[in-house]
């Protein structure tokens, strides 16, 4: 297993393979859509807006490979935009399609009575879905991990909500669908905890085989 | 619940840590990415690193000091000192900063917040303001902006409330509120410019200078209404530990990890 690290420019892009190194993942970072294709696992970093996120990548061609490595089943860790751009639409900087592998809506918090953006340490609970699932093991449910953003995933299929986290209202922390992960915090930054989730993946989730790229 | 966050400030000189730390016996304490590793260890919830260098030589010393330090330590690292353009804020970042603090170079030239907040996010981008009050004992208070942090300060006539809005206004994701007049009294924060600031500004405002002991901590977020605390010396010195911080925190009901 070799996980296939999407570089299209995005912010956190060093300090992702910084912790991925660390917990020792055999990585490739790539822009490359065929290396993309043949990726066994992929994490796609993000930081910034969903709109200029859904350029970058459009203009590299990675939009269709990685519609096409979910839809096989290819283990999938999306990070804070990476996160974003899973679902159907953002209305971030005026509406536009994002990748459409969720069904949802990328929507900003609202800012009555809320700091817009979210910044700290805030607490993520497990849905059913993910409190005996590996990818949780050895994070206590509650643990708080690191959050900036200003937009949430609004997602129509409450079942991929596999944790969730109060920011004024409960907002999707956490989705997931087979082998499909996305967190909206940031997991390389958020301490020991951060890490496990990282490793949890890695071990657990990125292992799993998927079917063959045509490509 | 989102929590207010304690975040441990280093001030790093070619490489080293400077303002003693006197609490690690057997480790070297002169090493910023020791200290970083510790300060983690310890509950921090970011760090501060503050490059008091002036030669360009040393600020390439910065950049390792902070490649090394995002290698092993795994919470958000902001990074200030002598930041000027956003070509200084790639290569901080590139190197595993999460956030640019910029001060002198933001009033010099605004535009910079504006430009830093376009290229890399407003997440990226702190301003820090340090502020000294202005007006006479029992006035309406006011408070005026200064650069060059340290003994060579100079006054801007920039006032630090509308500073501190038109930063926010420019893109800065995050504001540092430094009294210079409560800087090392160890008297506490003050209370009323951090008041003034996040009455007008709807971004996270960090309070610093002047903490002393632990219900300081709590009067600049509380009474303050900050979100976070920067502290150098309550916590360099030994004198209190960031689990003892958050303990007594927690206690009086302030969210805390």
């Amino acid at each position: 297993m070799s996980l296939a690290v999407i570089d299209y420019g995005a912010g956190n892009l060093p300090n992702v393979v910084r912790a991925l190194t660390h917990i020792g993942a055999p990585l490739t970072v790539t822009s490359d859509p065929t290396v993309v294709a043949n990726a066994t696992a992929i994490v796609l970093p993000g930081v910034g807006a969903t709109r200029d996120t859904m350029e970058q990548l459009t203009q590299r061609g990675l939009t269709p490979v990685i519609r096409d490595a979910i839809r096989r089943g290819v283990p999938f860790l999306g990070i804070c935009v990476g996160m974003q751009v899973l679902l159907t639409d953002s209305l971030e900087f005026g509406q536009h399609e994002c990748l459409g592998v969720i069904s949802g809506t990328v929507r900003r918090f609202p800012a009555e009575d809320l700091k817009v953006p979210q910044i700290g340490w805030n607490e993520v609970y497990a849905t059913p879905t993910l409190s005996n699932h590996p990818l949780y093991d050895g994070i206590p449910d509650g643990s708080d991990f690191y959050f900036v953003h200003s937009y949430y995933c609004d997602v129509n299929d409450p079942a991929i909500v596999a944790g969730t986290t109060a920011y004024g209202a409960s907002f999707p922390s956490i989705l997931m669908r087979d082998t499909l992960v996305a967190a909206q915090f940031h997991p390389e930054k958020s301490g020991a905890f951060g890490l496990r989730f990282l490793r949890n993946f890695v071990t657990h989730i990125a292992q799993i085989e998927c079917e063959p790229t045509h490509v | 619940m989102l929590k207010r966050r304690i975040i441990p400030c280093l001030d790093v000189k070619a490489g080293r840590v400077v303002k003693g730390v006197s609490f690690l016996d057997h480790r070297d304490a002169g090493d910023p990415v020791v200290l970083a590793a510790f300060y983690n260890d310890s509950g921090a919830d970011e760090l501060v690193f503050y490059d008091i260098t002036a030669s360009s030589d040393d600020r390439n010393i910065m950049v390792e000091v902070v490649e090394r330090t995002a290698a092993q330590v795994f919470i958000p690292l902001t990074v200030g000192g002598g930041i000027r353009t956003v070509d200084d804020m790639y290569r901080m970042l590139r190197a595993g900063a999460d956030k640019i603090s910029i001060n002198t170079a933001a009033v010099l030239n605004p535009q910079l917040i504006n430009d830093g907040a376009k290229r890399y996010g407003s997440q990226c981008i702190v301003l820090s303001i340090d502020a000294r009050r202005t007006s006479a004992p029992g006035a309406t208070p006011t408070w005026e902006v200064f650069t060059h942090t340290g003994a060579n300060a100079r006054s801007t006539g920039l006032d630090a409330v509308a500073w501190a809005v038109r930063g926010a206004e420019l893109g800065a994701g995050e504001l540092v509120i430094n009294s210079m007049d409560a800087d090392g009294t160890y008297a506490g924060y003050d209370i009323e410019l951090l008041s003034a600031i996040t009455a007008r500004v709807s971004i996270p405002v960090i309070a610093s200078g002047g903490a002393g002991t632990l219900a300081h901590l709590y009067a600049g977020l509380m009474d303050g209404g900050a979100d976070a605390v920067l502290a150098a010396s309550i916590f360099h010195f030994g004198d209190h530990t960031i689990a003892a911080a958050k303990t007594y925190l927690r206690s009086r009901g302030v969210p805390m990890r």
